[in-house]
């Protein structure tokens, strides 16, 4: 069993190797699109584990819980890791006509398969020292990536990324060391219990506080979300792509997981500021997405505006936000993932990213059109697409819980967000083009039109499914959240069968 | 690039015997301080002293392989350490040793796959400072 855990962080890693080492041929990237692909197979394996037998656990060196390195994995877990491996192969796909070979000279291929390693090690890692160590190599993979090609404009983004994220890794690290003074333990299931016994409750607040701007500037919430406008519009586009699918959602996968698991102490207190941020996060963000002119700033925006969302579902705590939390966060990697690869493809045929120079898409390319539509649509909310069984639920949770101006506000950032998307639909695909050009695909060579839009399709036909077929995958989220109010399960599996004080937190108060 | 005959003579002693001395702290770090991360730091300061002493180039000619390679090679050799566990049915990392020699009083000589990873470390930290330090070198 401890393979299965295992292979999705070794996979990337050996592909990385590889990768690096062929970098100066075609057989790098190659490899790297091998490698994608195993690691969804291995994702798919493991996802297969999880639903057949509930929440998996291994022991890395076979150091015995709490003491060595735990890998876990419950639904919440899998389901991250098998969209990575989803994302990943599109991105590395989508990479072979989009990365030029000097940037795969300077070790791209490698960079983006540490960043997936680092990514899948944050899902799966049981141990709060390690989701720590995860981070660190998402951060160097990603600064990396961040500034191949070396343009001034790339630095200067690059310098603001890495700059605010340091402080937030300083911050966890130094949470890290006080939650360790506290409770003698860094393992999560472990700390799930020895949290109960910790005498001086408020100083467990503070900490949780620590974590929580710590986890909040890479999950970029207000108001610590400048970095990611800052920087998502300068690199190459596969790689905003998987920024803007996997790298804050990281951030907001270890707050769930932190505050469901560990720090569930004063829900009372800490929710109530989480849904204060939720609130405010989707306000800015989409009131900075409609102060934008330029494809990817509009959408870089709107990531911070979504994550508001998925905030929310944990803010509110019951049962029925978690699983549109889980459910939002499915939806949104995928959504968000497909738009910025689309934004590419509008940058190579129309020769730029900025709405005011760009034009008459939907006239000479009206296939990009569709793709385009079926992602931004589904963002904006609108049935039947997946957004819209997302934003449904989590208006519902709210509603359900009487907090009606946070409904309000969903509702409302909803609406500014189709107001967003029609602002790039009517510029870049319906205005005619400013200089006249009639930007077509058939300009692309053909191999390079196939790695460009086979991913696109494929990931706007997974959200169409999504949207379609919503039922499983509800049915999914839901058994998802019953697993994240009630660890049990987790500690279980993690700690072995001992007898553990689990209060149930499904018994927790609801908040106001 | 300095250009300092004390310097240039101290080096050729220098860098031989840090590079001895990295190896030493390598092999011994099973059971006592030392290691692959302190090993590779001082074999990369035993090549930093060349590069100042000879410059960049003559250190590069000297390593014969890319720095980055090295690192990289490095991290295949540490995830190989990992996975050989596999071959045995055991968990990822898991230590395997092989006594040569054991008796009942003695355990002869170990050999382990942690010291296999403990290479893979040196050999990424080694190959990774280097290839900053000369490319700083060479911006200078």
């Amino acid at each position: 069993m401890s393979w299965v855990l295992a292979l999705p962080i070794i996979i990337p890693f050996a592909t990385a190797v590889l990768s690096f080492l062929f970098r100066k041929g075609p057989e790098g990237r190659w490899l790297s699109v091998v490698g994608s692909a195993g690691l969804l197979i291995a994702s798919g394996i493991l996802m297969a584990e999880v639903l057949a037998e509930g929440v998996i656990a291994a022991q890395m060196g076979q150091w015995a819980a709490p003491f060595g390195i735990t890998l876990v994995a419950d639904l919440l877990s899998a389901v991250m890791v098998v969209i990575t491996g989803i994302t990943g192969l599109a991105v590395s796909v989508y990479a072979l006509a989009d990365i030029d070979e000097r940037k795969e000279a300077l070790g791209y291929h490698a960079l983006f398969q540490v960043l997936l390693a680092g990514v899948v090690g944050a899902f799966l890692t049981g141990d709060l020292f390690n989701l720590y160590v995860w981070f660190e190599v998402m951060l160097i993979s990603s600064f990396g990536l961040l500034i191949l090609g070396g343009q001034r404009v790339q630095l200067d983004g690059g310098i603001k990324y890495v700059t605010l994220n340091l402080v937030s890794t300083i911050l966890f690290l130094a949470g890290v060391g006080l939650l360790y003074g506290m409770t003698g333990t860094l393992n999560m299931a472990d700390l799930h219990g020895a949290v109960q016994q910790v005498e001086n409750q408020g100083l467990l607040v503070v900490v949780a506080m620590m974590f929580m701007v710590a986890f909040g500037v890479k999950a970029a919430v207000f108001p610590l979300f400048f970095w990611l406008p800052a920087s998502y519009h300068t690199p190459a586009f596969s790689v905003s792509a998987i920024f803007a699918g996997l790298l804050t959602k990281v951030g907001v996968y270890a707050l769930i997981r932190t505050f469901t698991l560990i720090f569930t102490s004063d829900i009372a207190f800490t929710h109530t500021i989480l849904l204060w941020v939720a609130g405010f996060t989707m306000v800015t963000g989409v009131l900075g997405a409609a102060a934008m002119n330029d494809f990817r700033r509009i959408l870089s925006f709107h990531i911070v505006s979504q994550i508001g969302y998925m905030i929310l579902g944990l803010a509110l705590f019951t049962p029925l936000a978690i699983v549109g939390a889980v459910f939002y966060l499915v939806h949104h990697i995928i959504v968000k993932a497909n738009l910025f690869l689309v934004a590419g493809v509008a940058r190579r045929i129309a020769g730029s990213t900025e709405l005011s120079s760009i034009g008459g898409l939907y006239k000479s390319a009206p296939v990009l059109a569709v793709l385009f539509l079926v992602p931004a649509f589904s963002l904006a909310g609108f049935p039947p697409l997946s957004g819209f069984w997302a934003k449904y639920v989590l208006v519902k949770a709210s509603l359900d819980t009487e907090a009606y101006w946070i409904a309000g506000i969903a509702l409302a950032v909803g609406l500014m967000t189709i107001f967003s998307m029609t602002k790039i639909w009517g510029a870049a695909f319906w205005t005619p083009h400013p200089s006249g050009l009639e930007p077509s695909l058939s300009t692309l060579p053909s191999r390079d039109r196939a790695a460009l839009l086979l991913p696109i399709a494929s990931l706007a036909v997974l959200t169409c499914i999504i949207g379609f077929f919503p039922e499983p995958f509800v049915a999914f989220a839901e058994r998802s959240a019953a697993q994240l109010l009630d660890p049990t399960a987790y500690v279980a599996a993690v700690l072995g069968d001992v007898p553990m004080e689990a209060t149930g937190l499904a018994q927790a108060e609801v908040l106001p | 690039m300095v250009n300092s005959i004390i310097l240039n003579a101290a080096t050729r002693l220098l860098v031989a015997l840090l590079l001895l001395f990295s190896v030493f702290m390598l092999l011994r770090g099973h059971n006592l301080p030392g290691g692959g991360f302190i090993g590779g730091l001082i074999g990369a300061t035993g090549f930093i002293l060349y590069a100042i002493a000879q410059g960049a180039e003559a250190t590069r000619a000297a390593l014969r392989v890319e720095p980055q390679n090295i690192a990289m090679v490095g991290l295949g050799i540490a995830l190989c350490a990992g996975g050989f566990a596999a071959f045995f049915g055991e968990a990822f990392f898991t230590g395997q040793w092989l006594f040569i020699g054991e008796t009942e009083e003695d355990k002869g000589l170990p050999i382990s796959s942690v010291l296999v990873f403990d290479i893979g470390v040196y050999l990424v930290v080694f190959g990774s400072i280097l290839t900053l330090v000369l490319a700083l070198e060479e911006e200078v």
